[in-house]
C-alpha cells in the first residue's frame, strides 16, 4: 500500500477488515493525523493497513502520513473564530454590520447580511452576537451559550433584547457613546493631545464600555481598535451602507415592478 | 433506508470539546469497525468554504458528532451545504458523554437530535 495520502489533505486508513491497523492503533494514527490538520477517511478493504505499520509506533506512522512534522495545515496558527449567522433567526435588521469595527460584515447581491471576512474577526470577541436581539449570531468555540449554538430560550432573547434597550438609554448606539466620549475626549486634551494619550483614552473609554456593558471583548481586541476618528468614520460608513441594505431590501426589485 | 454515514470532528483548533470524550468517541469509532470520515475541524472549514463540506452533505442519512446542532447545521450552510434535515442527525460532544455520543451515532440506541 502507497503511503502516498489520497490528497493533500486526506489518508484513508483500513479498518474492518484482515490485514487493517487494530482499532487502538488506527485511533491513535487518526487522532494525530487529525491534530495536524489532515482529514482522515476509515474505509474497508482500502487504505494504509498493518502492513504500513510495520514495527512502527503509531506516531512514525502518522509522521510518515503526513510528510513530516510541518504537513498539513496547523491548526495553532488560527483559531477559527469567526461569526455564524442562524438565518432561521435573522431579521436583516443590519444591527451587526453596523456594530463590528473589523467589516466582518457584508450584504450579498440580494442585500442579506453575511458574514464576509471572517479572518478579519478578533479572536475571543463575541462582541456582535451580543447586540444581535435575535440572538442569531453564533461563535462556536465561544464558552458559553447560547452564542456557542446552544439552542435559544425565550430568557435569552428577553436578555438580548435588554442590552439592545441599555444600548438605546446609553444614545442610540454603541458608536454615539464613542462620538461623545471622542468629543468630550478632545474638549479635555485640546492641543496638547499626543499618540499615547489618545491611545490610553481610547483604551479607557472602551474598558468603561465593556465593564458597562458586559461585552466581554478582549484585552488584545480593545488595543487593537482603529482610532476613535476611524471609528466614526467607520461607523458612518457601516451605517450607510445597513441603511441602504434595509432600503434595498424593502424597496421591490425590478422585476416586481414590472 | 440505507446506513448511515458516519462524520466525526475532531475540533482541532479550540479546546472546547472534552478531550477525553473526543478521544473516547473516535475510538470507539475504530473500535466499532464502521466506515467513517473524520475531519479536522468543521469550522475552520466553514471559514475556507472548503467544497468538501457540499461532498460530506451530500451523503444521506448522515451521523455527525460534533458539537451543538443549530451550530453545525450553520457552519455547512455558510460554506455553501445544506445538510438534509430530515436525515442528518448530530450528537454533541460539548455536553453528551462518549457513551451517550457513540451509542447515538452507531444506533445502539435511538434518541438524537435532528439539525431543525
Amino acid at each position: 500500500m502507497s503511503l502516498v495520502p489520497a490528497s493533500r489533505a486526506l489518508v484513508i486508513l483500513r479498518g474492518g477488515d484482515e490485514g487493517s491497523l487494530g482499532g487502538a492503533e488506527r485511533a491513535r494514527v487518526a487522532q494525530l493525523l487529525l491534530e495536524r490538520g489532515l482529514e482522515v477517511a476509515c474505509r474497508r478493504d482500502q487504505g494504509v493497513d498493518a502492513a504500513d505499520l510495520g514495527s512502527d509506533a503509531p506516531e512514525a506512522l502518522a509522521a510518515r502520513l503526513a510528510g513530516g512534522a510541518g504537513a498539513g495545515a496547523a491548526p495553532a496558527a488560527w483559531k477559527p473564530w469567526f461569526p455564524v449567522i442562524d438565518y432561521s433567526r435573522c431579521t436583516n435588521c443590519m444591527q451587526c454590520l453596523s456594530f463590528c469595527l473589523f467589516d466582518v460584515y457584508g450584504v450579498s447581491a440580494d442585500k442579506k447580511i453575511q458574514v464576509q471576512n471572517q479572518s478579519n474577526c478578533k479572536t475571543e470577541c463575541p462582541a456582535c452576537s451580543r447586540v444581535c436581539p435575535e440572538v442569531a449570531i453564533m461563535f462556536p468555540k465561544y464558552r458559553h451559550g447560547p452564542i456557542n449554538g446552544e439552542e435559544v430560550h425565550t430568557d435569552d432573547v428577553r436578555r438580548e433584547a435588554m442590552k439592545v434597550d441599555i444600548s438605546a438609554l446609553l444614545g442610540g448606539d454603541i458608536y454615539s457613546m464613542l462620538r461623545d466620549r471622542s468629543v468630550k475626549a478632545k474638549s479635555r486634551f485640546s492641543k496638547e493631545r499626543d499618540d499615547d494619550r489618545a491611545l490610553k483614552e481610547r483604551q479607557n473609554c472602551l474598558v468603561a464600555l465593556k465593564a458597562s456593558r458586559d461585552l466581554d471583548i478582549p484585552a488584545e481586541v480593545l488595543a487593537a481598535l482603529p482610532s476613535p476618528k476611524e471609528i466614526q468614520a467607520k461607523a458612518e460608513a457601516a451605517r450607510l451602507r445597513a441603511k441602504a441594505a434595509i432600503e434595498g431590501a424593502a424597496a421591490p426589485s425590478d422585476t416586481e415592478r414590472d | 433506508m440505507s446506513a448511515p454515514r458516519i462524520l466525526y470532528c475532531h475540533c482541532a483548533f479550540a479546546k472546547v470539546v472534552p478531550a477525553d470524550v473526543k478521544s473516547a468517541v473516535l475510538e470507539g469509532l475504530t473500535g466499532a469497525n464502521v466506515e467513517f470520515d473524520a475531519v479536522p475541524d468543521l469550522c475552520e472549514m466553514s471559514a475556507r468554504h472548503d467544497p468538501r463540506l457540499r461532498d460530506l452533505a451530500a451523503q444521506q442519512p448522515l451521523h455527525v458528532a460534533a458539537c451543538f446542532p443549530r451550530a453545525v447545521k450553520w457552519l455547512f450552510a455558510a460554506a455553501g451545504a445544506e445538510l438534509a434535515a430530515d436525515s442528518t442527525r448530530v450528537w454533541n460532544m460539548r455536553t453528551e458523554s462518549a457513551d451517550a455520543v457513540l451509542n447515538g451515532v452507531l444506533e445502539r440506541t435511538s434518541p438524537a437530535e435532528s439539525v431543525r
